[in-house]
């Protein structure tokens, strides 16, 4: 019996690990909702308050003052990502916890594949989150242009899979799900304050240089600006370049380390 | 002769300086029932992880049903089914998802994996719960549920980790009955186990200790008539 791989029996797979990613999503129903209270919260109440206090001149790519809701939903958009992208490395540690991640790597599909249709599912579930997101917050009057829902996607697809590789990487080296509390707070929580999520880049520099400096840097800052320029129909190059950069370095970062032969796994006895 | 469906050849593997693997060579026979009988940390677990290629194996040669691990790994994982220690399947979701999923991951498309988890199912006597979450099932029914993922894909060698492992005693034996009536439809069977009462005399057996190959053949050879405890206490040098 042959046992090649037919290019249907590969669409066979994909479909297969995306759908148990959406059926684990729809069966915690309460993920879904932290995942959009979370920057509904950020929107209401946050925005709200500091709508006075932080003033925005005119940056690209808004042609206008803007309110600080509408400066801010980009980046909320990223956050929805970052948790998910997180929140899905969360679940490859538990995974291999107990016995799935070990089905899942003795399939005969190599393993990049296996890691990137489980990163695909999942930032499909992220994008499903953003644009209920941005449903709501049109109500609240973050209108952008029509087309820059269409615009935004090709960008969500690529911040989702640079946040989802950069949690496929950490989960890699995370041993067990204790560890993975710190994490959180180690990379959520800097990564998101340490950008341009909530300020913009002049803000800073006006506070702290080295803060400026640390915000152009960080790879989430530029996730939210690709976010932020699609959404107004526009492309920011530094950002596209960046984001895709760090998805090729976390991707292939995370494939080296759970490859057999190469890798932590190596060293980590029944670490599986 | 019986052709071999699995073959381990002088394979050794060490994490840092400990040598969890010390030449192992062991076979598994097309259809046959072969215990692979060690205690807690005498490198089960390891040698499973090799032969399943979550680990590399750089010393020596595995083949799956003539496939070399190492050349042809597609080839050779694709007709291995693994019941590991610890659970596999989501207890979130039901056994036909569970049973699909794991059918996707070999290929397997929706409409023919469904057809099959109805057949395996029927083969671990699960039939009617095939909508029933994997959180509601028992212990043993998750274990033969595992043992039916491990099937989806028609594999020619089933490796079972301590299959047992937390089972009460009815369930335990259910499970090992199932798993030898396997052998009777041609799967060859290597079963981990640290417990003497699964295997027969006539079972294939492998002594695995401290990483290395103590004794290997048909169980009532290796003891000579010996009781397998007294025998496996005798070859580990750990008699009283």
């Amino acid at each position: 019996m042959s046992h090649s791989l037919t290019p249907r029996m590969w669409l066979t797979a994909f479909l297969g690990i995306s759908r148990r990613e959406t059926l684990r999503f729809v069966n915690q129903r309460g993920r879904f909702l932290a995942a959009l209270v979370r920057p509904l919260v950020w929107l209401f109440i946050f925005a709200a308050g500091f709508r006075a206090v932080l003033g925005l001149s005119i940056t690209p790519p808004y042609q206008t003052y803007v309110l600080y809701e509408v400066y801010v939903t980009p980046g909320l958009a990223a956050m929805i990502q970052l948790f998910n992208g997180m929140q899905s490395s969360l679940s490859m540690v538990y995974d291999r916890e107990t016995g799935a991640m070990r089905t899942l790597l003795v399939s005969p599909f190599p393993r990049w594949f296996l890691l990137g249709s489980k990163l695909v599912a999942g930032v499909i579930v992220s994008i499903i989150q953003v644009y209920t997101f941005l449903a709501i917050a049109w109500f609240w009057g973050v209108e952008p242009p029509l087309w820059g829902y269409v615009t935004v996607l090709p960008a969500l697809i690529l911040t989702g899979l640079m946040l989802g590789a950069m949690g496929l990487f950490l989960s890699s080296a995370i041993r067990q799900l204790e560890n993975f509390a710190g994490v959180m707070n180690f990379v959520i929580f800097p990564m998101f304050f340490a950008s341009t999520a909530l300020y913009p880049l002049w803000r800073m520099r006006e506070s702290s240089t080295l803060l400026h400096d640390i915000c152009a840097v960080n790879p989430f800052t530029h996730a939210v600006e690709l976010i932020r320029f699609a959404l107004y129909q526009q492309f920011d190059l530094l950002s596209f370049s960046v984001v895709l950069g760090c998805l090729i370095l976390f991707f292939t970062g995370a494939v080296i380390m759970y490859d057999p032969a190469r890798g932590l796994w190596v060293r980590r006895k029944g670490g599986a | 002769m019986s052709q071999i469906a699995l073959s381990v050849q002088n394979v050794s593997h060490s994490f840092g300086r400990f040598q969890a693997l010390k030449d192992v060579s062991l076979s598994v026979p097309q259809g046959g029932f072969t215990a692979l009988l060690g205690v807690n940390g005498a490198g089960k677990t390891t040698l499973f992880s090799l032969i399943t290629r979550l680990y590399n194996n750089t010393s020596g040669r595995i083949e799956v049903a003539g496939n070399d691990l190492r050349r042809q790994p597609a080839a050779a994982l694709a007709r291995l089914g693994v019941v590991f220690q610890s659970r596999a399947l989501d207890a979130d979701l039901t056994v036909a998802q569970n049973l699909t999923y794991h059918a996707a991951l070999h290929g397997i498309r929706r409409r023919e994996a469904m057809a099959r988890a109805e057949t395996v199912l029927a083969q671990v006597g699960l039939s009617d719960r095939l909508h029933t979450r994997v959180s509601a099932l028992s212990g043993g029914q998750q274990r033969r549920a595992e043992i039916a993922r491990a099937l989806i894909h028609r594999p020619e060698i089933l490796l079972l980790d301590e299959a047992t492992v937390g089972l009460d005693v009815k369930s335990r034996s259910e499970v090992v009955s199932l798993t030898r009536e396997l052998t009777t439809e041609g799967v060859s069977v290597l079963w981990a186990t640290h417990i003497m009462d699964e295997i027969r005399p006539e079972d294939g057996l492998v002594i695995l200790h401290r990483g290395e190959v103590l004794a290997s053949g048909r169980t009532e050879e290796v003891t000579g008539g010996e009781d397998l405890t007294q025998a496996f206490l005798r070859l580990t040098g750990e008699e009283g």
